[in-house]
């Protein structure tokens, strides 16, 4: 327990040091996210009154729920980035030959990927609050937003650590984020769900992120709804993903790195 | 001049063949896009509903959208192609021949025009398909693919000018969220009329990127709009004369550097 723990720590602490002293590896995952709030919360504001728009926490909040999941979704697929570039550059191979527990190494990367979005989600949230986001909910709500966002964060870098894992090079960097961005499009980005229509309704409705989202806003809201299903599907999420990591890594052992 | 057509004609072949000889690079900035179309244009199709909001459909007014995404692609193809070729030596070696600044630039060009011709067709064929009603009619459906074509090359020669610059792809490929904030930051979710908060509104009007996209919806919401084409035109000859007066110059700071 302890041997995996320490890989764990270590690698968490290189991926930690490249991200900062790499501003071009660093700055385009913060101001992604930015940039998307920005663009929806401000540009799109008015469609707060579009007739059956019931969220009572204001455009800016409904978005910025929205801007914090996929920055954290975001936040472990470009952890997905780094552990590919390792596969490249031989430095997974030393990694494989080296760990006592090869298990730790999909921590490692996970415990980046965490370490990485709470960066991101600090900057995201004082934005937010600069801006006048009104907040409804209480701490418990809050920590209940954030906890979801904690397992998005989770199922991205696990989905792109299977995925890097498998391909072991960065060209495989559009099968780690398409998907994920697609997920999180085809829920209800602009508007609640129930004021979508044709097909995008359809699917948003069986879109499991859809529920982590509507949660989501819930809590800032002060409204919590549907938490157990959200939760439960996070976490069945982050379960099978993480099947899929591992699966990965003795891929990548069977590979010989 | 006959020469210099000649050496444009040769680096722009190479251009396009480069760009076109590698899936990674010219598929998603033709799939990507559509699929931003598709799935934007059925999430926002509630903004019809709001007064004043210029039209019943949300994918003829979200069309635009995908001519100004691919130009984004565009630029980042063209700038990190040459910031390829400044890595590989390729630059240092053309400057002992006798090819013309003017002529390396217009040709390296070449992949991005390539490029941003194939995605205006593709994404006016989608949208047609999908229904999209041109206002404008098929002389209108012709200016939007010139239009769009102008506004990749725009784009990809503020692409070149970045290669320059920083020498490096990853370099340029930083570049991208600020270029990306350009289009964020206008017209292309809302009418500038409808966007409530004002400091976005200020900057969209102006940012000339909301002229772009505003030149592009009306020939497919509105018909024949003498003053959103002509700003949209204007704008961008200027972004094209602008972005390759800054090229022009960096090149001849990079080849006195070599």
């Amino acid at each position: 327990m302890k041997q995996r723990f320490n890989v764990a720590t270590a690698i968490a602490y290189r991926q930690t040091t490249i991200l900062l002293k790499n501003p071009s590896l660093f700055l385009p995952p913060m101001l992604f996210p930015l940039l998307n709030f920005t663009a929806f919360a401000g540009g799109l504001s008015r469609l707060r009154h579009v007739p059956g728009f019931d969220f009572h926490g204001g455009y800016t909040a409904f978005q910025f729920v929205f801007v914090l999941l996929q920055s954290a979704a975001f936040g472990g697929v470009f952890t997905g980035f780094g552990i590919a570039r390792d596969f490249e550059r031989g430095f997974a191979r030393r990694l494989l030959v080296s760990s006592p527990k090869r298990g730790g190494i999909v921590f490692g990367y996970a415990l980046a990927a965490l370490i990485r979005w709470i960066m991101i989600a600090v900057v995201l949230t004082c934005v937010a609050l600069a801006v006048g986001m009104k907040i409804g909910g209480d701490g418990v709500d809050i920590f209940g937003m954030y906890a979801l966002a904690v397992l998005m964060n989770q199922i991205g870098v696990l989905w792109a650590c299977g995925v890097a894992m498998r391909f072991r090079t960065v060209q495989a960097g559009p099968l780690m984020q398409t998907p994920v961005f697609m997920a999180l499009f085809l829920a209800p980005v602009y508007v609640p769900l129930h004021l979508l229509r044709g097909w995008i309704h359809a699917v948003a409705r069986v879109n499991p992120l859809t529920f982590l989202l509507e949660s989501g806003r819930g809590f800032i809201e002060g409204s919590p709804t549907q938490v157990a299903m959200a939760f439960g599907i996070g976490l069945a999420l982050v379960a099978c993903f993480a099947i899929w990591a591992f699966d990965g890594l003795h891929r990548a052992e069977a590979a010989g790195g | 001049m006959r020469v210099i057509a000649t050496q444009v004609a040769l680096i722009a072949q190479r251009s396009i063949i480069r760009t076109f000889r590698q899936p990674g690079v010219w598929i998603p900035p033709l799939l990507f896009p559509v699929m931003l179309m598709a799935v934007n244009s059925n999430g926002l199709k509630a903004a019809t509903h709001l007064p004043g909001f210029p039209t019943k459909s949300f994918l003829d007014f979200f069309l635009p959208f995908s001519f100004m995404q691919g130009a984004l692609f565009a630029s980042a193809i063209a700038g990190t192609d040459l910031a390829r070729d400044i890595d590989t030596g390729f630059l240092n070696r053309l400057a002992l021949t006798p090819v013309r600044g003017s002529a390396l630039l217009l040709g390296q060009i070449g992949g991005a025009v390539g490029l941003g011709s194939l995605q205006a067709v593709v994404y006016l064929g989608v949208g047609l398909a999908a229904g999209v009603h041109i206002d404008a009619g098929v002389g209108g459906a012709f200016l939007i693919l010139v239009l769009a074509v102008l506004i990749a090359v725009g784009f990809g020669t503020l692409g070149l000018w970045l290669g320059l610059r920083t020498g490096s792809g990853e370099g340029v490929q930083a570049q991208f969220p600020l270029l990306f904030f350009t289009l964020f930051i206008s017209s292309m979710n809302l009418p500038r009329n409808l966007i409530e908060v004002r400091w976005f509104r200020d900057i969209a009007t102006l940012n000339p990127v909301s002229y772009f996209i505003e030149a592009l919806r009306s020939l497919v919401i509105e018909g024949w709009n003498a003053e959103a084409l002509l700003l949209g035109f204007g704008l961008v000859f200027g972004l094209i004369a602008v972005a390759m007066t800054l090229a022009a110059r960096q090149l001849k700071v990079r080849m006195a550097r070599t």
